[in-house]
């Protein structure tokens, strides 16, 4: 029984990875990469190391595997928000069929700091309204 | 039967690292680079629980552990590098 649990957290874990991988490789611009990589991969290393805690039942393994798994749940999202963020400074090309970027022209290219938005009354009276 | 999942997760987590090191080569960017870096680092973590429920080693899990914080640092690392160094190409 534990056996079977453990392949099967094995097996589904590594499908996530393949899944992450092919994103990866398929995806046409960095941030559906990083969209792709991020969480599948997260989730496929997580559900190995279930599956690791599943098979030896045994405290000490349980609160290492744990520990893996909440390192990987904290970090992983702040360095693809790092990865992304710096992508989008440095100018990589989003993909051609991107509908908008809103963030372009709001950032100062000296401080990286994103200005404010622009006036809610005055766009409504000179501007298209948004949509 | 567990043999056999065991072979089927080491295959699946090869094919991944060789779609990771396609990327690697390929990547148009360095960003692109450093999101097949960090993919392969937690491939690398799931090489290491297979190995850990195949062999029965149980410390290397903390290789894992120490492999999760250190990935962690080196992509903020490239992203504090180019973010302080690099400037944009698109205008």
């Amino acid at each position: 029984m534990i056996e079977l649990l453990t392949a099967l957290f094995l097996v589904s874990g590594a499908a996530f990875m393949v899944v992450a991988a092919l994103g990866l490789v398929r995806m046409p611009d960095l941030p559906m990469r990083l969209h792709a990589t991020t969480k599948a991969g997260v989730l496929g290393a997580g559900l190995m190391m279930v599956g690791v805690a599943v098979y030896f039942g045994d405290g000490g393994v349980t609160t290492r595997a744990v520990a893996v798994i909440g390192f990987l749940l904290l970090t992983a999202p702040v360095a693809a928000h790092a990865i992304g963020r710096a992508g989008y400074f440095v100018g990589v090309p989003l993909w051609e069929h991107t509908r908008a970027d809103e963030l372009k022209g709001r950032y100062d290219d000296k401080t990286h700091t994103l200005a404010s938005p622009p006036e809610m009354n005055e766009s409504s009276s000179d501007d298209e309204p948004r949509r | 039967m567990f043999e056999i999942a065991i072979i089927v997760a080491n295959v699946l987590l090869s094919i991944s690292l060789v779609l990771g090191f396609w990327r690697l080569y390929l990547g148009p960017t360095l960003p692109d680079r450093v999101v097949a870096l960090e993919l392969i680092a937690s491939l690398t973590i799931g090489f290491i629980a297979v190995y850990v429920i195949s062999s029965g080693r149980t410390p290397f899990i903390d290789v894992a552990m120490v492999l999760a914080l250190t990935a962690f640092l080196a992509a903020v690392g490239f992203a504090r590098y180019l973010e302080k160094g690099g400037h944009r190409e698109d205008d």
